[in-house]
């Protein structure tokens, strides 16, 4: 149960299970919220996330071997986009890690996620001077995204994907520039016990109490993959378009051999965004086609709030991933016309 | 909010008489409510023949795509084309400017046998 469960019913939100907590879906309307965050600020409940802290003598040594990234290198105060594979290559979570300290990292999982995270982190960290630990109660998560979040937080200097030691409604925080919606923000790691009134501190301030439903709408026009949607066991970050994500000067880490062998051979199925002209939305799971036959299938899609016409992601087979490329969605039994573009489908104007 | 003198399907739709033996049909709140906010609505032709229990058209909100089943057999003989780039006038009015269509029920009577607003409050409050 999320501490704000009670805040939320207050603002009247209907609820979704989501890896087994209620979480509020949305307030008054999804739209109105997804608008609210690109036009002025958005308030997001995200303690469903799970965190977990890796400290030690070896923290980046470790966590160089574990995740695909580079995060020794990462300075104190700054976080970095990366992942967990297993040794086939396959994704098993996306992580934001934070570096705390020289030796103190915060790896954010998603929450259906958390508890193969620790164990994969566990397992590896064997030989490391390390201790991983899931930490996931001692913390809430709070979001303020959109182009008015820096005005209502008044951080002070703080660069995209950074951290730092904050205090909201006199509680101490950590107030981080990341988020998941294509738009500045910020998002506040406070104690559960300190979360209503952080909460309460932050909606004074202006933001929409904004619920996941636009979430996803949010992050989609960003371009940014979900887990269990445009990432799992089954792909790779290449395949995923995340390439960049992946740290191939490193001498080893877990998954390192397969993802050298699929980048030396090429000729993957990868993820791209796709644009229909009708106002049917191409959904997880239909069909894509090319000549007639099936080249891959949708991963995620919704008429796009912002742009106006549907957008989706999927994957489609070798060949057919070059932006302009004409493809064909199967929509419940109707061909819709689709063309691959370049993603994001939407970046805001910071 | 579930009006006392309409007619319900278990799959969240309703009915209220219109003319002899025709029919409005439209999606309850609690439908609305579940799908959030709509975005697309597609309606079949006037003139259409439907079978009850049949997909007729289909509803769209940023999340997921609902079916629409037609409760009674019978004609369209009107379609709610004000909801033609205004959609979400389903979520604002689903029982008064959010109607979908207007059907001419092959056999009125089927319509008795629906769910009256006792019997659908409680199906919504065990689902």
């Amino acid at each position: 149960m999320t501490p704000l469960f009670d805040v939320h019913r207050d603002l009247g939100a209907t609820f979704t299970d989501f890896a087994g907590r209620r979480m509020p879906l949305r307030y008054q309307g999804e739209l109105a919220e997804h608008h609210a965050v690109r036009r002025a600020a958005g308030l997001f409940d995200l303690s469903h996330m799970g965190e977990l802290e890796v400290t030690g003598a070896d923290a980046g040594r470790f966590l160089d071997h574990a995740l695909v990234g580079r995060l020794s290198t990462l300075p104190v105060g700054r976080a970095r986009y990366t992942m967990l594979c297993h040794d086939t290559g396959g994704v098993l979570d996306d992580l934001v890690v934070y570096r705390l300290a020289e030796r103190r990292y915060l790896v954010v999982a998603n929450a259906a996620n958390t508890t193969v995270v620790h164990v994969m982190l566990r397992e590896h960290a064997d030989g490391f001077g390390v201790d991983v630990r899931d930490a996931s109660a001692d913390w809430a998560l709070i979001a303020v995204q959109g182009p008015a979040a820096a005005a209502m937080l008044d951080p002070g200097p703080l660069p995209y994907y950074g951290i730092r030691a904050f205090a909201v409604a006199g509680r101490d925080v950590l107030l981080a520039r990341t988020g998941y919606t294509g738009e500045d923000g910020f998002e506040v790691y406070c104690r559960p016990a300190d979360a209503v009134a952080v909460w309460r501190s932050l909606l004074d301030r202006g933001p929409t109490p904004a619920g996941l439903a636009c979430r996803d709408t949010l992050r989609l026009e960003a371009g940014m993959a979900l887990y269990g949607h445009e990432l799992s066991v089954r792909v790779t970050p290449l395949q995923a378009g995340l390439e960049r994500v992946v740290a191939f000067d490193k001498r080893d880490f877990v998954g390192a051999a397969a993802l050298r062998r699929q980048r030396a051979t090429g000729g993957f199925a990868t993820l791209v965004g796709l644009v229909t002209g009708t106002r049917r939305a191409p959904r997880a799971g239909y069909p894509v086609l090319a000549e007639g036959t099936t080249v891959g299938a949708v991963t995620s899609g919704a008429l796009s709030p912002t742009l106006g016409h549907p957008v989706a992601m999927a994957y489609v087979a070798a060949g057919w991933s070059a932006p302009g490329t004409r493809l064909t969605v199967d929509v419940r039994g109707t061909g819709v016309d689709a063309h691959v573009v370049t993603l994001p489908f939407y970046s805001s104007q910071r | 909010m579930i009006p006392e003198d309409l007619r319900y399907t278990a799959e969240h739709e309703w009915l209220a008489p219109a003319d002899a033996g025709v029919f409005k049909v439209g999606i309850t709140d609690f439908a609305q409510e579940a799908l959030g906010d709509i975005v697309f609505v597609q309606l079949p032709e006037v003139g259409a023949k439907v079978q009850a229990g049949d997909s007729f058209g289909e509803v769209e909100s940023t999340k997921s795509v609902s079916e629409i089943y037609a409760p009674v057999s019978g004609e369209v003989v009107a379609v709610n084309s004000a909801l033609d780039g205004a959609a979400e006038v389903i979520n604002a009015d689903p029982y008064g400017a959010g109607w979908l269509v207007e059907l001419k029920a092959d056999d009125p009577a089927a319509v008795d046998a629906l769910l009256d607003a006792a019997a659908y409050q409680e199906l919504t409050t065990n689902s």
